[in-house]
C-alpha cells in the first residue's frame, strides 16, 4: 500500500513532528526556536545514507518515513538470498539485482515524496564535490576500510580559519552505525569537535587469527582444521584450476572443504564440522539479528532529525548497545586524540616562492619542524609521487635528483598537499604549499 | 556543544565545493610515512628496495644474514600494504622456496607479529626487525615447515648441512630448493 496523499493524511501524518517542532520545551535545545517551517526544512535537506544492508534498510525506511524528502544511498552490492530475512526492502525476486537500486525502488514506491537517488558505487568512486553536496551523512556500513575512508574523506574538506580552528559550516556531521549479532553502537561524529573514527580505532574488536603455527600442525579447533584447508590446502591442490580462488557461496567449493577438513579434524580428533559450520569460517559470518538493525538505526535516524531540526542536544556522541543479557546501553563521549593522525592533523601551510628549486622547501620544512630525514610524498593528479626519502639507499639515490629540480618541473602547483613523515614526529603531517611570486619577494625584500 | 543552527543556515543553498585542492590521504599512506622514515635505523643485513619507487605500499625487503646458520644466504621477502594498515599488519612473503623451521615451501611466513599478535602500534620497521630476528634465530618450536624443525630440534649438524646444501640450490627429501646464496 501506498500512503495516500490528500490534505487529512498529511496532516495527520505529521501531527506527532509537529509537536516536537512548533512547541518549546524543557528538554529542547536551549537556541531552538520553535517554528512552522521546520517540517519543511525536513523535506529539502539532502541527506547521504552510505549502505543498502541490513542498517541501511533500516535507516532508508525511517528516514523516509520522517519526512526526509532527498536522500541519496550508495551500495556497491547486489541482493543475495542471505539478506531477505533482514533486509526487508528486498524480495525473492530481486536477488542479484543492486541493494541501492531496488532499495530505492521500494521508498519512492510507497512513499510519493519521498526522492531517493541510489549510487551502485564504492564510496569511494566520488570526491569531495559529491560529498560536499550532502548536509548530512549517515553509515550502515559493515568495514572499518570503508568508515576509516569516509572519515578521512571528510576531514580533508573542513576548512580551517587563522587561528586553525575548523570553520563550522565546512563540517558535514557523520552518523555512523553498526551491529554485530547482538551488540551495537551509534555515534554522532562532528570532526574537529568530537572523537573520529580514526581517534577510536582501538574500540572495533580485533580479527581473528589463528597462529599459521597451529594451523599447520597443531589444530585444537574445528576452525583450525578448516582455515588449513583453506589456506594451505586449497592454493596447494588447485581443486578448481590453477587461480580459482574459494568463492563461499559456492556449493562446491565449501563442500570439497567440508570433506577435507573432516578428514583432518579426524586425524586430530577434533569434531564439528558441517557444511554451514564451515561456511561460516570461510564467509567469516556473525549472524546478523533484525532488531538490533532496527534499535541503531532508530537512534542514527532521531539524530540525522536532530541534526536537520535543531530541537533537541544532540546524542553525546557514542551510544553502545547490547542486549545478549537484558538490555545494556551505555551513552559517553569518547575522548578526541589529540594525536589523532586524521582528525588532529590539521594541514600546515607553508610559503614558498614559485621559482624556488625543491630544496629550498625540504631545507624550510626541516627548520620550521625540526625534522631529521623527512619522507616527502604527494599525489599529483591522483597520481602518487615519492618526492623525497633518504631513509634506504635505493630511494636517496632516485629521489636525491629531486633537490636539483624546481617545484614547478616537480608538478608542485599551488594548493599541493604533501605528506611529510619523519622519525621525529609521532605521525605524518599533511603540508599545503603555497607559492609566492617572484615579484612580491623581490618587493617584500 | 556546536550551535548546529549557524551551520544549517549558512550552509543551506551552498552546493559549490569546498577550495579546489581538496583530496583525500589515505589513513594507512598517512601512517605508512611516518613508518617508512624510520628505515635509515636498519642493520646492513636489512635491505628494502622499491619496484616502483612512486608506489610506497609495495616493497622487497633482502635480508643478507651474517651469521648463524643462513650466513651466506640472501633472503627476499615482498611487503603488501593493504588499506586496512595498521589495523591489519603487513602481508609479507618469502619470494624463494628455501629450507626454514618458520617459512614454509609456498613462502608463508611464520612470525607471531604478522598474525595473532599484530598491534596497530607495531610499525615497519618492528615487522623488519622480526623477520631478521627469523635467520639469527629460527625457532623449531613454533613449527611451519615440521620437518626442518625436527632436524633442527634432533640433530642441529645434520639441520645445519641441510641449510648449507639447500641454499645452494640443492634437493632435499625430492624437493628442489632456488639457490639463494649472495655470491
Amino acid at each position: 500500500m501506498t500512503i495516500p496523499d490528500d490534505d487529512s493524511t498529511k496532516r495527520k501524518r505529521w501531527t506527532h513532528l509537529r509537536r516536537v517542532l512548533e512547541r518549546a520545551g524543557p528538554f529542547k535545545d536551549p537556541n531552538f526556536e520553535p517554528s512552522t517551517e521546520l517540517l519543511s526544512g525536513i523535506e529539502s535537506v539532502r541527506i547521504l545514507i552510505i549502505g543498502a544492508g541490513g542498517l541501511g534498510c533500516e535507516l532508508l525506511k525511517d528516514m523516509a518515513l520522517m519526512g526526509f524528502c532527498r536522500i541519496d544511498i550508495i551500495d556497491m552490492d547486489t541482493i543475495d538470498l542471505a539478506n531477505l530475512n533482514r533486509q526487508f526492502l528486498f524480495t525473492k525476486t530481486d536477488i542479484g539485482k543492486s541493494k541501492a537500486e531496488i532499495a530505492a525502488k521500494f521508498i519512492m514506491n510507497r512513499i510519493p515524496n519521498c526522492n531517493v537517488t541510489p549510487h551502485m558505487n564504492k564510496i569511494q568512486d566520488f570526491d569531495a564535490s559529491f560529498y560536499s553536496q550532502f548536509r548530512i551523512i549517515v553509515c550502515g556500513l559493515d568495514s572499518i576500510v570503508a568508515r576509516r575512508w569516509i572519515n578521512s574523506m571528510l576531514v580533508s574538506m573542513l576548512q580551517y580559519d587563522e587561528n586553525n580552528q575548523v570553520v563550522p559550516t565546512s563540517i558535514i556531521p557523520l552518523i555512523d552505525g553498526g551491529t554485530e549479532g547482538f551488540k551495537g553502537n551509534a555515534r554522532v561524529i562532528m570532526h574537529g569537535y568530537t572523537s573520529c573514527i580514526e581517534c577510536t580505532l582501538d574500540l572495533f574488536p580485533p580479527q581473528v587469527n589463528f597462529p599459521q603455527c597451529t594451523i599447520a600442525n597443531n589444530p585444537r579447533l574445528p576452525e583450525h582444521c578448516v582455515e588449513w584447508v583453506t589456506s594451505i590446502l586449497w592454493p596447494k591442490e588447485k581443486p578448481f584450476g590453477p587461480g580459482v580462488n574459494i568463492d563461499g557461496d559456492s556449493v562446491e567449493h565449501i563442500q570439497w572443504i567440508v570433506e577435507h577438513a573432516t578428514k583432518r579434524a579426524n586425524e586430530h580428533n577434533i569434531t564439528g564440522i558441517n557444511f554451514r559450520f564451515t561456511q561460516g569460517v570461510v564467509k567469516r559470518i556473525i549472524p546478523a539479528v533484525a532488531s538490533t538493525n532496527a534499535v541503531i538505526a532508530s537512534i542514527c535516524a532521531t539524530e540525522v532529525f536532530k541534526l536537520a531540526t535543531s530541537s533537541v542536544l544532540l546524542m553525546n556522541n557514542y551510544t553502545m548497545f547490547n542486549d545478549i543479557e537484558g538490555i545494556y546501553m551505555l551513552t559517553y563521549p569518547p575522548e578526541k586524540r589529540e594525536d589523532c593522525p586524521i582528525c588532529s592533523n590539521v594541514p600546515v601551510r607553508v610559503q614558498i616562492n614559485e621559482t624556488a628549486k625543491f630544496q629550498e622547501l625540504v631545507d624550510q620544512l626541516i627548520e620550521k619542524y625540526q625534522l631529521i630525514a623527512p619522507l616527502i610524498c604527494t599525489q599529483i593528479d591522483g597520481q602518487s609521487k615519492t618526492l623525497y626519502m633518504t631513509s634506504t639507499q635505493q630511494m636517496l639515490e632516485l629521489t636525491k635528483p629531486h633537490l636539483r629540480m624546481t617545484l614547478q618541473e616537480l608538478g608542485l602547483t599551488n594548493g599541493i598537499e604533501m605528506l611529510v613523515g619523519d622519525p621525529a614526529r609521532a605521525s605524518s603531517m599533511r603540508v599545503i604549499i603555497s607559492l609566492t611570486s617572484s615579484m612580491e619577494t623581490t618587493t617584500a625584500k | 556543544m556546536l550551535n548546529i543552527f549557524s551551520i544549517k543556515q549558512s550552509r543551506s543553498g551552498d552546493g559549490a565545493s569546498s577550495d579546489g585542492g581538496t583530496k583525500k590521504t589515505s589513513a594507512a599512506l598517512l601512517r605508512v610515512t611516518k613508518d617508512l622514515s624510520e628505515l635509515g635505523t636498519l642493520p646492513p643485513t636489512c635491505q628494502v628496495t622499491y619496484p616502483n619507487k612512486d608506489d610506497l605500499l609495495h616493497f622487497t625487503l633482502t635480508i643478507t644474514p651474517d651469521d648463524g646458520f643462513y650466513k651466506g644466504g640472501r633472503f627476499i621477502f615482498s611487503f603488501t600494504i593493504e588499506s586496512e594498515y595498521p589495523h591489519t599488519p603487513p602481508k609479507v612473503k618469502c619470494t624463494q622456496k628455501i629450507y626454514h623451521p618458520n617459512i614454509d615451501l609456498e613462502g608463508n611466513v611464520c612470525l607471531n607479529i604478522l598474525r595473532e599478535d599484530w598491534k596497530p602500534v607495531l610499525t615497519i620497521l618492528s615487522v623488519i626487525l622480526g623477520m631478521g630476528f627469523l635467520f639469527s634465530e629460527p625457532n623449531p618450536d613454533d613449527p611451519l615447515n615440521k620437518e626442518a624443525a625436527e632436524v633442527l630440534k634432533t640433530n642441529v649438524n645434520t639441520f645445519r648441512s641441510n641449510v648449507t646444501k639447500t641454499m645452494a640450490g640443492g634437493t632435499l627429501s625430492g624437493v628442489q630448493f632456488d639457490r639463494v646464496l649472495s655470491r
